[in-house]
């Protein structure tokens, strides 16, 4: 499709003579969340790394805007716009929330014959950024990192991306470690990017989060994608078994269901 | 050295350096106390000052490359051998002192490279790559001296210099005093308000997030390593101007003084966490406490006791410290 601005065509990866990823096929438009779901091992983070820049294909291509590349590095991703935030914001926990956010791309002012980073404008924008997300709580730039949240860490990680100019943005398992609460939180903030035009990779395991958001899913089992639908296409117990593999979880499940049912009667 | 327009008691507690102040404030208190009007008049401080000095410009670098979660030991070698470079070259060869210096620069700044390179290349940690150097450079700069000079102590005497590098001021204070002003302005504006500031704690917090964000992380690494050889080779020579003497084996000590005044200056043993003015309020800690007990009616063997527990104390005042800046959060309508 012509508006796709990620894809992955026949991408196939092998770590010497073990094969992790057979024959992906994957785009992603703007303005749309595709859901990566798979069990642990299933080759989640492979991709993420194929797309990120970590590691190359080893046969079959990434195209970036109907074209064709292959990204150098991690940084050389990033310059394309492709920005990936892990489960734990990677960000510093010693580091104020303005550094923080501008690593590497540090704003700076002339001080007679001196070059000074300049604290005041980088919290500025930091907090701005952090609060047209909805996070509100953040006011004070100067605050460390390390005393977020993990959802208001997820926050500032995305804001950072945003800011930076992403078009893509991909979140490794963003919900895993946060109790409900801050999970809604970070949904929300997938949905504002979202309607802000980037196009989201959503990798997690918990199909709850995942239908929150997702308009587009994918089911990697054992290194290939077992199943690719849109919204409304599937129910949850039917993508949960997808996942597991077969029917086992959905029985699994019902089990215990029945068994909490009869305990608590 | 905070620009914030608002001062406020709390912001001053979340501080990296407030547990090395403190500390420093009751050491003083301690020794003034018991060491009577000596420890603190000009000849009493020149005492502390000195050693503070000399032990200071390489405190600082070596705090640095803490902070971006790297250890450099080898200083304990580079010190004698920035020594005896300049002694061997000015004094027993007798050439002009710029090429006495400019050698003992060089050499800092070669071991420096080359435990820079050790680092970024083999992935070995920088505490085991600076133990061998250490002792590869202390094997080095004796064997060199016995073989060129024929003993491990070489004189030099160099009047032109020592004005610059090795002189006491007023008969008291070390001309190397005021070489440590220029280090702490220098590295103060660099980690505090300068760019590099930023990445060098964004590497001790997260190398490959700080690679990520697109920081030549091997650069700075190895450009930290130069910095702290050239530094210990600046205060091995200037110790050589000073004494007009050089001796193979001078800088051992330097090793644990220098970490232990990182880390009394609140600086995170793990990196990403710390600050030059607390390096320097370590450093005068150290000094205050290991040239304070002179002053005192007490035996000195009981200095490395007060050190000992200080250090104890220190970390886990900091601790305390960087606790309440990370649950720092402010309250809601507060200003």
């Amino acid at each position: 499709m012509a508006d796709a601005i990620l894809s992955l065509q026949g991408v196939n990866k092998s770590f010497g003579p073990i094969d992790v990823l057979h024959d992906i096929n994957l785009e992603i438009k703007a303005g749309e969340v595709l859901c990566l779901l798979g069990d642990n091992g299933a080759g989640k983070s492979t991709v993420i790394r194929l797309l990120s820049g970590v590691h190359k294909p080893s046969s079959g291509q990434i195209l970036m805007d109907g074209k064709p590349l292959s990204f150098s590095s991690p940084r050389d991703a990033a310059d394309h716009g492709i920005a990936t935030v892990h489960q734990f914001g990677g960000t510093f926990p010693l580091m104020s929330i303005g550094r923080s956010f501008f690593v590497g791309r540090e704003p700076t002012r002339w001080v007679g014959p001196f070059k000074v980073y300049d604290r005041k404008t980088a919290n500025e924008i930091a907090v701005k950024a952090v609060q047209n997300f909805g996070i509100t709580r953040i006011d004070d730039g100067d605050r460390l990192v390390g005393g977020l949240s993990g959802g208001e860490r997820q926050a500032l990680a995305i804001a950072r991306a945003v800011h930076f100019g992403a078009r893509v943005l991909i979140l490794d398992e963003p919900t895993a470690a946060l109790g409900v609460k801050q999970a809604t939180h970070v949904l929300r903030i997938v949905n504002e990017a979202k309607r802000r035009g980037l196009a989201v990779i959503f990798i997690t395991h918990q199909v709850m989060h995942a239908m929150a958001v997702g308009d587009h899913f994918a089911v990697l089992i054992r290194g290939a994608i077992a199943s690719d639908f849109k919204k409304g296409e599937k129910t949850r117990e039917e993508i949960t078994d997808l996942m597991a593999g077969g029917a086992s979880m959905a029985t699994l499940e019902a089990e215990i269901e029945s068994n909490m049912a009869s305990h608590d009667a | 050295m905070s620009s914030s327009s608002s001062f406020s008691f709390g912001s001053l507690m979340r501080r990296p350096e407030t547990g090395s102040f403190l500390g420093l404030a009751a050491v003083f208190l301690f020794f003034t106390a018991f060491g009577g009007v000596n420890f603190a008049s000009p000849t009493g401080a020149a005492s502390w000052l000195n050693v503070a000095a000399q032990l200071g410009i390489v405190a600082i670098p070596i705090g640095l490359l803490m902070i971006a979660g790297e250890l450099d030991i080898s200083i304990g070698s580079i010190i004698p051998a920035g020594s005896m470079t300049c002694a061997i070259i000015s004094g027993h060869f007798d050439l002009p002192i710029v090429f006495g210096v400019g050698a003992a620069l060089l050499l800092g700044a070669v071991i420096g490279l080359i435990n820079g390179l050790l680092v970024i290349r083999t992935a070995v940690p920088s505490f085991i790559v600076t133990l061998g150097t250490l002792f590869a450079v202390a094997g080095m700069t004796l064997g060199f001296s016995v073989l060129v000079t024929g003993t491990t102590s070489v004189a030099i005497k160099v009047p032109e210099a020592k004005w610059l590098l090795g002189d006491f001021i007023g008969g008291i204070y070390q001309v190397t005093i005021f070489w440590w002003i220029a280090a702490i302005l220098f590295w103060g504006f660099f980690l505090h308000f300068s760019r590099f500031g930023n990445w060098i704690f964004a590497m001790g917090g997260d190398k490959v997030s700080a690679r990520n964000a697109g920081i030549p992380t091997d650069r700075v690494t190895i450009m930290l390593f130069v910095c702290s050889g050239m530094s210990a080779a600046f205060v091995g020579l200037s110790q050589a101007i000073l004494y007009n003497s050089a001796q193979v084996s001078a800088g051992q000590s330097y090793i644990f003084n220098s970490i232990i005044s990182v880390v009394v200056g609140g600086v995170l043993l793990t990196g990403g966490y710390g600050s030059v003015f607390g390096i320097v309020l370590g450093t005068l800690t150290f000094a205050v406490v290991s040239q304070g007990i002179y002053f005192t009616g007490f035996d000195a063997n009981w200095a490395s006791l007060i050190i000992g527990v200080l250090l104890l104390g220190a970390v886990l005042m900091n601790n305390t410290f960087r606790k309440m800046a990370l649950s720092y959060a402010p309250k809601k309508g507060a200003k």
